[in-house]
């Protein structure tokens, strides 16, 4: 979600409806086909390296085991990350929301007098809508990962967590080159476009004279930050300008070291596939004549906090950001990330994005699945989705569900506590039906029942119901 | 063994020849079926659509019918699975059909005779909730005759999800232009499950295609036999 703040989910209001924005993602044909072979090539590989590891049920549980315990103590947890960082030479900031993290980052910019900052890859700070806020105090964010980076050059922004492009091809990114940092020459070979970028990227480190970078983990006991990618931008940007700043969503903790051990695992498996990913970066504080001589940590509530009152909601904050759900996803790998309307998107954006924001600015995001719970099947941190689904959609009806549906679901609620009122429903049901059936079949029915016939039949309602058999063979 | 039918509500109106298949082969088999007359529906339909209060008094009214029968089945393994999350006290005495015939009454030849070549759709709460696992493909394997044929990317949903494939209409659908579109590639002439309502979204959209594969219920295909 790059750009200057056009087109962008920075999470601060509510959400487009879904099931509109759905149906037009699900129009466009190129954006299909691209969703359906990037989304299964992910999977597959996903598959063959989990199937590898004897103890992945054990790694699972571990995963969920340890970001259970760090939810619980996080109070704790976060004090002694501020104190092992402190002791380090960092600074720690606490942001209660994304103006205040945001407003720390251009505070620093300001006092070294930066009007460019390089980025890594992160998720949080698109959630705080980080660029815009920046470009908005005179300061340009360059986005260093390859994706990021055409998102940036074509004002788009991301579709998915971890491939971000996921729904542009690479013809689509030789016309945005060519338009932009690459000659006109530049073909659509891959190691084309990868060099194009490298050369325009490359003079960016070099002159940068601060970066500001997401996290992946945060150790509570050492302090230190741990980050993992795969271009190797991100260890350009941590380890080459004088100055990094790193917004830290408060659930990203872990309580020891060796707590990476079974996420270092886990995590490169799930997203990308890989036994384990190309970099992986980690810091504590400063050390003097080597990195960053200054370091500054923006611990990042905006909402967190209160998932984390929720007792069924709170799961949701033991993600971490793997995109597994995506990929499995049977809505997700049809309509794509923009169709969500958030940073987060995919059945973890859908319990995650309301539960940030507030349910009633993303009522339709909980609806979004069929719960086939495929997305639970493969969370490398159990996260039951299903189950936060189903939680957020009472909430959702709590908080103002359509009279109409209302209406018509306290009616069958009604109808279907009672069996003669059962029975009468059925026989007033069969003959309302009765000029709609065609050959046996009913093909069109008024709204909103529409939805259903506008592209599948429906089965009337027998003859005679089982009970009325039943009844008659006695 | 005496056995209480769950018949659910699509059951009940819908689709009435898969309970009474489910009796037939139950009868076949020796077993004593009742039905309990003050069964509704479960209420997961509510549950799903976010209306808890309306579920909880339709489980309650469940519990309450089913109360003293010491084993319930039901060919609906998505209404099996919602009930016995809900209610933990079910596990062991609610069972989905294939279940209760492979696991519990340790049969897979059940005495059915189809000949037709047929895949096997396995529906997402069958595999992720119920965990009924391999007892609907053995059953399948001992039909007298029938050819059972895969299904490619069988574990995918096929996009009914409840109110889903009305709120959704547009992506419930893709999903099961999809699940048809394989369907009719495995060159069956039959298309099963143990989910009539799953059945009935892949139904509709195989009549509307006019793709001339049938969709059945797998208790329907059980009560088949070489003598009619």
């Amino acid at each position: 979600m790059s750009g200057a703040g056009e087109g962008t989910a920075a999470m601060s209001e509510s959400m487009p409806p879904f099931p509109p924005a759905a149906r037009e993602a699900l129009g466009d044909a190129q954006l299909r086909a691209n969703l359906a072979r990037a989304t299964h090539t992910i999977r597959d590989k996903r598959d063959r390296v989990v199937a590898e590891l004897p103890d992945w049920e054990e790694l699972r549980e571990a995963g969920r085991a340890i970001k259970a315990d760090v939810l619980a103590h996080l109070d704790s947890y976060l004090l002694q990350f501020e104190q092992a960082v402190t002791a380090a030479g960092g600074h720690v900031h606490w942001a209660p929301d994304a103006a205040a993290a945001n407003q720390v980052v251009l505070d620093v910019a300001r006092a070294h007098q930066v009007d460019e900052v390089v980025k890594v890859k992160s998720l949080t700070t698109d959630e705080i809508g980080l660029n815009a806020a920046l470009e908005a105090g005179g300061v340009h964010a360059v986005e260093t990962d390859f994706a990021e980076l055409i998102l940036q050059l074509d004002g788009d922004w991301s579709s998915h967590i971890l491939v971000p492009a996921i729904h542009r091809n690479r013809t689509e990114i030789r016309d945005l080159f060519r338009r932009t940092i690459a000659d006109p020459s530049v073909s659509d070979d891959p190691r084309e476009l990868a060099e194009a970028s490298r050369r325009y990227l490359r003079e960016r480190f070099l002159t940068a004279r601060m970066a500001v970078s997401g996290a992946n983990f945060a150790v509570a006991d050492t302090g230190t930050v741990c980050v993992v990618e795969s271009e190797g931008n991100g260890r350009m940007c941590t380890t080459l300008p004088p100055v990094l700043v790193t917004i830290l969503g408060i659930e990203k903790l872990v309580p020891t070291f060796s707590d990476l051990e079974v996420f270092l695992q886990l995590l490169p498996r799930s997203s990308t596939g890989e036994r384990m990913n190309p970099y992986t970066s980690l810091w504590t504080g400063v050390t003097p004549g080597d990195g960053p001589q200054e370091f500054h940590v923006v611990l990042l509530d905006a909402g967190r906090t209160r998932v984390l009152a929720d007792e069924v909601g709170r799961q949701a904050l033991h993600c971490i950001r793997c995109s597994a759900c995506l990929n499995v996803c049977p809505v997700y790998s049809r309509t794509g990330g923009h169709a969500y309307g958030s940073v987060y998107p995919g059945p973890i954006g859908a319990i995650l994005t309301p539960q940030l924001i507030g349910i009633e600015n993303a009522p339709t995001l909980p609806f979004a699945s069929s719960l086939c719970g495929a997305c639970y099947e493969v969370c490398p941190v159990m996260i039951n989705i299903p189950e936060v689904l189903l939680h957020l959609r009472a909430k959702a009806v709590e908080s103002g569900a359509k009279p109409g549906e209302r209406l018509a679901m306290n009616a069958a609620g009604w109808i279907f506590n009672g069996r003669r009122r059962f029975a009468a429903a059925v026989r007033l049901g069969r003959l309302g039906q009765r000029p709609l059936i065609r050959r046996g079949r009913i093909v069109r029915l008024p709204p909103p029942l529409d939805s259903w016939t506008r592209s599948r039949d429906l089965r009337p309602l027998s003859g005679e119901s089982f009970r009325d058999w039943w009844a008659r063979r006695r | 063994m005496r056995v209480a039918l769950f018949i659910t509500c699509i059951g009940d109106t819908v689709t009435p020849e898969v309970g009474r298949s489910t009796v037939a082969v139950l009868e076949r088999l020796g077993h004593e079926v009742v039905f309990p007359a003050q069964q509704t529906c479960c209420g997961q339909m509510h549950l799903n659509s976010g209306y808890r209060a309306e579920a909880g008094r339709l489980g309650a009214r469940f519990l309450e019918a089913f109360d003293g029968y010491e084993v319930i089945v039901s060919p609906s393994s998505s209404c099996v699975g919602t009930m016995r999350e809900c209610y933990p006290q079910l596990h062991g005495r609610l069972f989905e059909l294939s279940e209760l015939l492979v696991g519990e009454l340790g049969v897979t030849d059940v005495g059915a005779s189809f000949p037709h070549r047929v895949v096997y759709h396995p529906t997402c709460h069958s595999l992720r909730v119920t965990n009924v696992g391999e007892a609907p493909y053995a059953l399948l394997r001992a039909v007298g005759g029938l050819e059972l044929v895969e299904l490619e990317a069988e574990r995918e949903c096929c996009g009914f999800g409840g109110t889903f494939a009305l709120k959704n209409a547009d992506t419930s659908t893709a999903m099961v232009i999809d699940k048809c579109a394989a369907i009719v590639a495995s060159g069956a002439s039959v298309v099963t499950a143990v989910d009539s309502s799953c059945l009935l979204q892949i139904g509709g959209r195989l009549s509307r295609e006019g793709a001339g594969v049938r969709a059945m219920h797998l208790a329907e295909i059980l009560a088949q036999t070489a003598s009619g």
